[in-house]
């Protein structure tokens, strides 16, 4: 049973582990914005790719003409 | 005199009425085609020159991720930025430079969709000197570092301002900051309480289901020292806000929600420590751990703010932060609170005029919708007196102050005596009220329960006198308020109600005198009802309407939209007189609009600038009177709140409009016409000391002492990001109409919170018949504790989730 010892002490140091790690996240600024970031990660794929696709995106875009209403 | 010569050649079309055009920046209505690229309609000149300026540096990415995603133009004008080259003022401004590298925070209201985070991200294409800029939507903020050597801040001020991104410049965001790390320590203290709770629990479980204790009573021991050591953080961690609290409440003689917390934690950890260490027992650290995280996140959720929304903005949040000074012919830049007695400064087109002033030279033309919520600009001759607030529209003025800054007719309000003291002192809190009573309650049956084991024996005594504490910890007593609360905050927030916190609520539900301010409050601003008085054929209402498309003084915009003609005729020749009228002819049609004075030639001042006269060939065809109009759903708001409330309306208005108002308001007596912004405050001073709880409903900055003053504080807004005086909550003008549903609805939440206390409390009595017999066991406490506390916090989401969807909220 004295393994139980040995496993606690282990559990207790994996779970002070995440702890430490959500802490940290805290001070780093992870939970000041809690939204822009969600938005911001669909934009990097266009960015990257953006000098090779911004004609074709532009020229998309002048067929569908802005006369929606 | 200033002349407006119309130049550009406009291309006039047949126009179905039916099928609008829209512009392809910023979606609003275009007049016609005539301003175009390609297939690219704009509604302005403005917004066609954001579009060339992105698709200069292969932005256009910006139209694709939202649809017309623009900020309108059309009112924008160019400002001067030249006094962020000031170095004393760009030191406050920045928040960090090593002279290369400069840090600074921007606010910038307006925006709203994820393009506006794109475009503002990808800044550093516009502006090589730009090193990085990152947005914070939810707080409307830029944090941009750009290079000292390759640009400035004035420069990447103009790029923003030029794509419509205008930012907010003042020097009063300091206080923001402090409650961010209060934020941030309360996540501390949740992320430790959640950690040492789980791992109690995990420890305490051997106990609970008595495994192993016979075999291996070390195990036990070991477990129970391993609680302590986990329980020490959230003693000396965690729950410290309580015992402050507490403190605070005690030193002020108050008995506050926190004194029975406090003191029950103080009991449970003593307790359980004395159990473990002398006792051999296991301690009550699993409900000691489990309350605080469970506070913790009702603190959490009752903490819920609106960030991009400011509760505490003065008048400094809207002046300018610097103005224009001339000596001589040397114009130069000082901050707005140097501006001395007798100094002569510049206005120019759209800027605000910052201390009480007299008008020297220039064609004053000035809007007080900040100050009043009437945004039809009113004319000022040389030499008259012009009171701070007012925004210039039109040309370049000079004016030559009389007062200072703080010392104007409407900035004095800022010196009187309602906005020094904090209003924290004032909230009693149902919580609060009650827990007065509670705890000298408990506290006696915890004395009556030790006496009565004292003579049997003491051990006992000792724990049914602790245990009767540790029970009537009024856990979801303090847990069914910020639920309750919290969950109506963010309901009002869904139906476009924002308030500052959930203090705000409960006082909403004891108000019973209502305070209506006239302009801009129960009128809409922006919209107006144009009626003519006289007769005019079709083509006369073309010619006029032809006329008045040229001009963008609200007035004439107001006769655009009235007049019912698909098409407009071409111009050939056009005159604005600035607070006058104009001058056009069309098909050598010569037509006139403007004040009575200008169309007829005479000297009349009738001094009422509702009246819009109309001449065509020198004819006078009669008048547009031009009024304010009434909110959707006044009437029922009115009649509704009538049964239950008094009302009174406040104007700044001379009483014109007072047979109108009484349509709606049945007692003529609480009309008061011609208040000054100081008048207002005592207005609400003086029925609070009748002893009258007041909700104010305002919107200009004329209100701000009535709203700081009154128990409840509305300011009605337009649009909430723009602006809004210091106040209590923010109502969107489109839920107007349900403002009695409000606060109805918040009466409800009180009784909710009422019925939870009466379930929390027989909890408690069914802990107490257990306690004060000493026979407390710790799975009794572990179970009692959470359950009690779920229970609490499900009942109050359901009820108010119930009654919300009864109102039509959800």
């Amino acid at each position: 049973m004295s393994v139980v010892f040995v496993l606690i002490g282990a559990s207790l140091l994996v779970a002070g582990g995440f702890l430490i790690a959500y802490l940290w996240a805290v001070k780093n600024g992870q939970y000041d914005d809690k939204h822009t970031p969600s938005i911001r990660i669909l934009f990097e794929n266009s960015k990257k790719e953006q000098s090779i696709e911004s004609r074709v995106q532009s020229e998309e875009l002048e067929k569908n003409s802005p006369n929606e209403s | 005199m200033e002349r407006t010569e119309l130049s550009q050649e406009i291309r006039i079309t047949e126009q179905n009425p039916d099928s609008k055009i829209f512009c392809y920046h910023c979606s609003d209505e275009c007049p016609d085609n005539s301003i175009r690229i390609n297939e690219k309609t704009f509604c302005c000149n403005g917004c066609k020159t954001v579009f060339e300026i992105l698709n200069q540096h292969n932005l256009c990415n910006y139209y694709s991720i939202e649809q017309s995603p623009g900020v309108s133009r059309k009112h924008s004008v160019k400002r001067n930025y030249d006094f962020l080259n000031d170095s004393d003022l760009k030191q406050k401004l920045i928040d960090f430079s090593d002279g290369k590298i400069s840090k600074v925070t921007l606010t910038i209201t307006q925006m709203h969709c994820s393009s506006c985070i794109w475009i503002l991200e990808n800044l550093y294409k516009l502006n090589p000197g730009i090193i990085s800029s990152e947005v914070n939507f939810l707080q409307k903020k830029i944090f941009i570092s750009f290079s000292e050597d390759k640009t400035s801040l004035k420069e990447i001020v103009e790029l923003l301002d030029s794509i419509g991104y205008e930012p907010l410049l003042n020097l009063e965001d300091k206080q923001e900051e402090k409650i961010r790390s209060e934020n941030k320590n309360l996540y501390y203290k949740i992320g430790i309480a959640g950690f040492c709770f789980g791992n109690i629990m995990l420890l305490s479980f051997p106990e609970y289901l008595s495994i192993g204790t016979e075999e291996l009573p070390e195990m036990k021991r070991i477990f129970a020292y391993l609680n302590i050591f986990l329980s020490l953080p959230v003693f000396f961690y965690s729950s410290t806000d309580y015992f402050l609290s507490a403190w605070r409440g005690i030193k002020k003689k108050i008995v506050n929600i926190d004194v029975p917390i406090a003191l029950g934690i103080l009991v449970l950890f003593l307790r359980s420590a004395i159990d473990i260490i002398f006792w051999g027992g296991a301690g009550y650290l699993d409900s000691l751990s489990g309350l605080v995280f469970f506070l913790l996140i009702g603190k959490l959720f009752q903490n819920k703010t609106y960030e991009t929304l400011n509760f505490e903005r003065n008048y400094k949040s809207y002046f300018p932060i610097s103005i224009t000074v001339r000596k001589g012919n040397i114009e130069t830049t000082i901050p707005v609170e140097k501006l001395e007695v007798g100094k002569r400064f510049i206005i120019r087109n759209n800027e605000l005029i910052p201390a009480d002033s007299i008008l020297i030279k220039g064609n004053a033309n000035i809007d007080y919708s900040f100050v009043t919520g009437e945004s039809i600009p009113i004319v000022k001759m040389n030499g008259e007196m012009i009171y701070a607030g007012g925004r210039q529209v039109g040309g370049v003025i000079e004016l030559e102050t009389i007062k200072e800054v703080s010392q104007s007719y409407l900035t004095q309000l800022w010196n009187s005596k309602t906005f020094e003291k904090e209003d924290e002192s004032k909230i009693v809190s149902l919580a609060n009220a009650i827990s007065k009573h509670f705890t000298f309650i408990v506290l006696f049956i915890a004395a009556v329960g030790a006496i009565y084991w004292l003579p049997v024996d003491v051990t006992l005594a000792f724990n049914a006198f602790t245990a009767v504490l540790i029970v009537a910890c009024p856990c979801a007593l303090a847990l069914s308020t910020p639920f309750t609360l919290g969950n109506t905050l963010r309901i009002f927030g869904r139906n476009k109600f924002y308030l500052k916190n959930t203090h705000v609520i409960e006082k909403l539900a004891s108000v019973n005198h209502i305070v209506f301010d006239k302009t801009g409050t129960i009128t809409e601003s922006g919209t107006s009802e144009v009626e003519f008085v006289g007769e005019l054929d079709n083509q006369e209402k073309t010619l006029i309407k032809s006329a008045v498309r040229n001009s963008s003084h609200p007035l004439s915009r107001a006769i655009y939209n009235y007049l019912n003609i698909a098409s407009v005729l071409q111009v050939e020749s056009f005159d604005e007189i600035s607070g006058e009228g104009i001058i056009s002819s069309i098909d050598g049609i010569k037509v006139k609009v403007g004040s009575e004075s200008f169309i007829s030639g005479t000297n009349v001042n009738s001094g009422d600038y509702t009246k819009v006269f109309v001449s065509i060939n020198d004819q006078l065809k009669g008048y547009f009177t031009v009024s304010n109009k009434y909110r959707n759903g006044l009437k029922e708001i009115i009649s509704s709140l009538e049964e239950g409330y008094e009302l009174s309306l406040l104007s700044g208005d001379n009483s014109s409009e007072k047979e109108n108002l009484t349509q709606f308001f049945a007692d003529e007596n609480e009309l008061h016409f011609r208040q000054s912004p100081h008048d207002k405050l005592e207005y609400i001073n003086d029925l609070q000391k009748s002893g009258k709880k007041v909700l104010m409903v305002g919107d200009g900055l004329n209100d701000a002492g009535a709203l700081k003053q009154s128990e409840v504080g509305i300011s009605i807004s337009d649009n909430i990001n723009n602006f809004s005086p210091a106040c209590d909550g923010i109502l969107d003008s489109s839920s107007f109409n349900r403002l009695a549903d409000f606060i109805l609805f918040s009466i409800k939440s009180k009784k909710v919170i009422i019925a939870s206390f009466i379930l929390s409390f027989i909890y408690n009595i069914v802990g107490l018949s257990f306690a004060v017999t000493g026979s407390l066991s710790p799975i009794v406490a572990a179970i009692l504790m959470p359950i009690s506390s779920i229970s609490v916090v499900v009942f109050t989401t359901f009820s108010i989730n119930f009654i919300a969807r009864k109102a039509r909220f959800i």
